[in-house]
């Protein structure tokens, strides 16, 4: 076969360089947003949730403005960092961790929510610092969660395609992942490419999807 | 010895009110918080525990502040040795019966204590289980090896017996009666029941509305104020019926149907469904022993 993989193997790069940045950054903001009592909180949650309503597009244009070297925050990254982000893989990175954001966070801290306070409480009484208690007893305990974390971000990063588009462009080998070729591909009327990375794309998602929910079940059935 | 004196206001179903306690323990002693639910005697457990916060007074144990509202001090509950058991028992259903008392120990402690523990509590053939595949009794043990793992200063027990059927929680009784003199720790619990107070504890607090309305010893509190030579029972009239010069009524008490004789006079103002109190003097009782 003669497609190019390259598109897909960037797809998965940058689902799994965004999945890794979600999970250092969004399983500690989950645990904080499930315990804090702070007064913004409804604030934050709306703040977190808006990639799931917004038009990919709106997103974009505000972060292609953010990230143009104009920009005081692009101007920033460039001189300080040496990060190009607008047309380039960083900055697909940082737009796919905002835009999946919803999808690290929401099962985390739903998890964390539903654990009964006694565990956090009982580890206290025995003496346990904070970092123990999370990392032994909560943590170990929302794996179905986490999993669900892990996985939504990494299946959402390899379908976006508007964000991708606004601030990415098209450069193969930089930013023209999977989704975007396709489009690439129908435009120039290649219907087989289009179909050979689309095939890929909804296998590969199907394949991680079912992988979760069996997993979960069993999961579930041993607990039950 | 433990100091308390703490203030706190608690809302309840039946309104607002406000926990004023004042208290001392001494060491090794056993101390059951006896009364309603809803009356306070959880949150004193929790403020004991650091769990929860006062508004206002002091605890100390052994000369150390654990909380001072003055200075607005409170010591975490992480620094406080208080083992508490919940009641839901609050294992860590990710480690087994040993991972969980294995992660009660202090650092530096050596693994013999969970040994130990294990062989006293009698969980050998358990110690590889996860809690979810234990029985409500089999969990006890657990928490309560877990919170001694620790090498509590100080034994905290929530209504430990309340999930568990008669026999199980006889023979846990005797269990927590054991450790508790084995290790000669200082044992506050919450409960309401009244055998369970009188057969463990050597001091008993009836708390009221958040205040101590009674304390003594279980023999003083409970013989003085609720022994009174009188049976009584809250009813339900079912039925009223004429027999000749009196009435006989049928009464639903608890789940069981009785029927007693009544005077014109006491069924005066009675219809079905009115709510009663059946009472009786005690001076023919027949006793029956129901050994389970």
């Amino acid at each position: 076969m003669g497609y190019d993989l390259q598109p897909l193997f960037l797809t998965f790069r940058l689902a799994a360089v965004t999945t890794l940045i979600l999970c250092l950054i969004g399983i500690p903001f989950a645990y904080w947003m499930a315990f804090t009592k702070v007064r913004i909180k409804p604030v934050l949650e709306a703040l977190v949730s808006m990639p799931l309503v917004l038009p990919p597009s709106v997103l974009g244009f505000y972060l292609l403005l953010a990230f143009s070297p104009q920009s005081a925050f692009g101007h920033f990254v460039e001189t300080y960092i040496g990060l190009k982000l607008a047309f380039s893989f960083a900055g697909l990175v940082v737009a796919s961790v905002i835009f999946s954001f919803p999808f690290m966070v929401h099962p985390v801290q739903s998890g964390f929510q539903t654990l009964p306070r006694s565990l956090t409480e009982a580890a206290c009484t025995l003496g346990k610092s904070r970092w123990q208690t999370f990392a032994r007893v909560l943590l170990p305990n929302i794996k179905p969660s986490l999993l669900a974390g892990v996985v939504l971000s990494f299946a959402h990063t390899i379908g976006e395609f508007g964000v991708v588009m606004m601030i990415g462009g098209n450069l193969p080998g930089e930013t023209k992942v999977a989704a975007i070729a396709i489009y690439d591909e129908v435009e120039s009327l290649n219907y087989d490419a289009a179909n050979f990375y689309a095939l890929v794309l909804f296998s590969v998602c199907f394949i991680i999807l079912l992988t979760v929910y069996l997993l979960n079940r069993k999961m579930l059935m041993r607990v039950g | 010895m433990i100091e308390v004196d703490i203030q706190k206001k608690l809302f309840s179903a039946q309104g607002e009110f406000t926990l004023e306690l004042k208290m001392n323990i001494e060491k090794g002693e056993f101390i059951s918080l006896f009364g309603q639910s809803g009356a306070g005697k959880t949150t004193l457990l929790r403020c004991l525990a650091g769990l929860e916060k006062p508004d206002s007074g002091s605890i100390k144990v052994n000369g150390e502040r654990w909380f001072d509202g003055k200075t607005a001090f409170m010591l975490p509950a992480r620094h406080r040795r208080a083992g508490y058991m919940f009641q839901d028992y609050a294992l860590f259903p990710n480690m087994t019966v040993r991972g969980n008392l294995e992660f009660a120990l202090q650092p530096g402690a050596g693994k013999q204590r969970v040994a130990e523990l294990i062989e006293l509590m009698g969980l050998g053939e358990l110690q590889q289980r996860k809690p979810d595949t234990l029985s409500g009794g089999q969990k006890q043990r657990v928490a309560l090896a877990r919170a001694l793992a620790a090498e509590p200063k100080l034994l905290l027990l929530d209504e430990p017996f309340s999930a568990l059927d008669h026999a199980i929680r006889v023979r846990l009784q005797d269990e927590v009666m054991r450790m508790q003199r084995h290790f000669d720790l200082t044992t506050v619990m919450v409960s309401h029941d009244i055998s369970e107070v009188y057969k463990l504890s050597q001091r008993v607090m009836v708390i009221e509305q958040g205040s101590i309305a009674k304390q003594g010893t279980p023999a003083e509190v409970f013989k003085s104020g609720q022994a009174s030579g009188k049976f009584s029972f809250a009813g339900e009239v079912l039925d009223i019926e004429t027999a000749d010069v009196v009435f006989a009524v049928t009464l639903l008490v608890g789940n069981q149907v009785v029927r007693v004789i009544a005077t014109p006079d006491e069924v005066k103002n009675l219809k079905q469904g009115d709510r009663v109190m059946l009472m009786s003097k005690a001076f023919n009782p027949v006793l029956v022993s129901v050994a389970s």
